[in-house]
């Protein structure tokens, strides 16, 4: 390929403060049932988003649905991502774009090496960006440097994806990836659960460093704790497939102290107005 | 896309090696009787305790039934319409690969398995092996200054008949099953080793098995030797062309390991495996047993089956020897409408012995896959032990996978384990990969060839990357 050649995700360079995610009245079903019923979110670039709400609110559903997974169908609104619809492409051509998902449940996969996964993964995306491709021993020397970043013994490149590794482990592995693919846009989908205090610090400091000027990063997550580490710039309360508030970092501290039923009205008391 | 989906694509990959190579041949004319048993060993000019062999062979034959209990189905064989010789027709002594037919040497040059001097892969010597004679042996010389024989066993009949005789047909007797009766009838050629005592055989071994005719079946036998202290690794591989019709291919492989010998004997068979609509491609009946005659030797099957219309195969371990090792290691794969009946016997007859097997079946498009294997535990194996672990991976609705394990134990010391597990591609998986930009097609081989790593690291380390990239190949379009 000559670098002339266009392709449809050629990235051209990212101002602070362009849109790279537009998500519009986004209405999603899983079999016969109706999980997300409008969803509307802007993302811009140099911008840190964080996604709250109980269990079952639509939170992973939205975040799936931007990666492509199969399982749910698309029913109403749009995602566009940098001004392309994004639901015309397939999972691998989005994360080839630098759509990123960093997974709540990381799936191991017995039998393949971390190591070739990881090169594998990190050449998809390289390929589509017009870089060359690393061969083995380069992308070792790559990975070991980025492994750094959340402090992650190199002996995981040599086991099984994720096969046989803690929880804590298997959450670094997915910000490392999240380091060697360099998307523009993240989604953590409760990348903070499961952690202890250091393992969270260390994966919050790993997440802090990505999130650059260029790029966005949509943390999802149902504690304080975490957005103590990361300070976002907006807030995000969702609540039966809905976006129900959105404001600054204080609003996660007044969920913190007041729950969620606070956000919905279930409490009694009277709801907060927008 | 979806799981079934990525297989729908998963299945179009032409097959590479189904060229035929335009040579004169010598054949003789279809039809089994006695009279073509004995052509066959004039034409070979063999001595003539082979002529009685093969005709002991052949009567025990005419007497056996065509077995039927594998889960099988296929229109029954005529056995009257099948070319039992055929030829390159060339100079009868090849003195050196000069006098080769070029059209011979390039054809093993396009299957990967270049021959000549300057080419010829490092550290493997190669007999090859097309329709029903051997074309050529690589590294004879070298290995000769090891004390190694390895030849066609033509020659084997030729310069060593005294080993022969005394060891064919000593671990899978004549009669031993109908189509090992068949094959000791009629059997042409195929390879030679004899690893004296005390020699650890300095380069892989590996015999290429091509078949080129239409009509011609093709009935090797190979027999390896290992004297006290001996060691060699073997490997086969087979391709045949694409045709309408099926080819019978009925082998008879014997390996005989003394005390402390070992054998590691590994097999890719990729063998013209039919159509989408499962139309032509090899019936592979195919006989390997391996016998641990003495003290502490040890056999180890590995075989990546990916070809054949029909494979019915089960390279078993006898452990005669005390404290003997049987190992098997298998990956089968099979796709559009393959049937495979594959697996293995281990029959513990000496004390303290020991086996493993490790079984990894993948089954795609409409094919079926069974293992199927047996582990004897004899009054004497006291302390004996074997483990074994079948696991299956369904990829699609339309495939099946069978398991039949047969365990018999007359030894109160013997130990025996079992696991077995059936999965499928899990969307969860492919999704992964796929998030990480991995194409779907991509990551269902990337997910197979995890699934087989287990018996994939047991190949020489020069085909086990060969094997993963076969895989690829195999379900290459089976996800769409």
């Amino acid at each position: 390929m000559t670098s002339t050649e266009t392709t449809p995700f050629c990235e051209a360079p990212i101002q602070t403060g362009d849109v790279l995610l537009s998500i519009e009245n986004l209405h999603v079903c899983v079999e016969e049932n109706e999980i997300l019923r409008g969803v509307s979110l802007e993302i811009r670039a140099g911008e840190i988003h964080a996604l709250m709400g109980r269990n079952g609110s639509g939170k992973s559903t939205l975040s799936k649905v931007i990666a492509g997974h199969p399982a749910y169908t698309v029913t109403g609104g749009s995602i566009h991502y940098r001004g392309q619809d994004l639901l015309a492409l397939s999972p691998e051509d989005r994360a080839r774009s630098g759509v990123f998902l960093g997974f709540q449940y990381p799936v191991e996969i017995p039998g393949v090496s971390n190591l070739e996964f990881l090169r594998v993964s990190c050449n998809a995306r390289r390929q589509h960006r017009g870089q060359e491709e690393l061969d083995t021993f380069t992308f070792e020397d790559h990975v070991r440097e980025t492994m750094a970043i959340v402090q992650m013994d190199p002996v995981f490149l040599e086991r099984s994806v994720n096969e046989g590794f803690s929880g804590g482990e298997k959450k670094r592995n997915e910000v490392l990836q999240m380091a060697l693919l360099e998307p523009l846009v993240a989604i953590l989908d409760e990348t903070d659960s499961g952690l202890d205090i250091d393992a969270l610090r260390i994966v919050a400091n790993g997440v802090r460093q990505l999130a650059l000027p260029t790029t966005a990063t949509l943390l999802i997550t149902h504690y304080q704790r975490l957005l103590e580490a990361i300070t976002p710039d907006f807030v995000h309360v969702m609540a039966e497939g809905r976006i129900l508030r959105t404001g600054g970092k204080d609003l996660a501290m007044a969920l913190e102290q007041r729950g969620y039923d606070w956000i919905d009205g279930t409490d009694g008391s009277e709801a907060p107005q927008p | 896309m979806s799981s079934a989906a990525a297989v729908e694509a998963l299945n179009k990959t032409p097959y590479r090696y189904g060229f035929v190579t335009d040579i004169e041949t010598e054949k003789i004319s279809k039809g089994l009787d006695e009279s073509v048993v004995r052509l066959i060993s004039s034409k070979k000019q063999e001595p003539d305790f082979l002529l009685q062999f093969r005709l002991k062979a052949y009567a025990r034959w005419q007497a056996m039934e065509e077995p039927n209990w594998a889960a099988l189905k296929y229109p029954s064989i005529d056995y009257q319409n099948i070319v039992y010789y055929s030829a390159p027709r060339q100079k009868q002594q090849k003195a050196s690969l000069e006098e080769v037919d070029p059209a011979l040497l390039e054809t093993f040059d396009k299957l990967g398995i270049p021959l000549s001097e300057q080419k010829r892969l490092s550290n493997v010597a190669v007999d090859a092996v097309f329709d029903s004679v051997s074309i050529a042996t690589t590294y004879k010389q070298k290995l000769a200054e090891h004390g190694v024989v390895f030849c066609s066993m033509g020659e084997a009949i030729k310069n060593y008949p005294e080993l022969v005789e005394r060891y064919l047909g000593s671990v899978v007797p004549i009669g031993d099953n109908f189509f090992a009766a068949l094959n000791s009838a009629v059997f042409s050629d195929g390879s030679f080793v004899y690893i004296p005592k005390g020699v650890q055989c300095p380069m892989e071994l590996s015999t290429y098995f091509r078949i080129n005719s239409d009509d011609a079946g093709q009935f090797e036998r190979t027999l390896i030797i290992a004297e006290e202290g001996a060691s060699v690794s073997y490997l086969e591989g087979c391709t045949a062309p694409m045709f309408d019709t099926n080819q019978l291919h009925a082998a008879v492989v014997e390996l005989v390991a003394l005390d402390d010998a070992s054998i590691k004997y590994s097999t890719v068979q990729n063998w013209y495996a039919g159509d989408e609509n499962g139309k032509g491609g090899i019936y592979n009946f195919v006989t390997k047993r391996g016998l641990c005659k003495g003290q502490r030797s040890r056999i180890s099957w590995t075989q990546v089956e990916t070809g054949s219309a029909i494979t019915w195969k089960y390279p078993s371990c006898v452990l005669r020897g005390q404290d003997s090792v049987g190992e098997f290691y298998s990956v089968a794969l099979t796709n559009h409408h393959q049937q495979a009946d594959t697996g293995t016997k281990m029959v513990h007859i000496g004390p303290g012995s020991r086996s493993t097997i490790i079984s990894k079946g993948i089954s795609s498009g409409n094919s079926v896959n069974t293992y199927r294997g047996l582990v004897n535990m004899g009054p004497e194996a006291r302390g004996a032990r074997n483990f074994s672990q079948c696991d299956s991976m369904l990829i699609g609705d339309q495939a099946a996978a069978n398991t039949h394990p047969y365990i018999q134990s007359r030894q109160p010391e013997a130990t025996i384990e079992h696991e077995a597990s059936t999965c499928n591609i899990s969307e969860d998986q492919l999704f992964y990969l796929q998030s990480r930009g991995i194409e779907p097609e991509a990551a269902v081989s990337m997910l197979v060839s995890g699934f087989c790593r287990d018996v994939f690291n047991q190949l020489p380390m020069e085909f086990a990357a060969e094997a993963d990239k076969l895989l690829a190949l195999k379900l290459e379009g089976s996800v769409g």
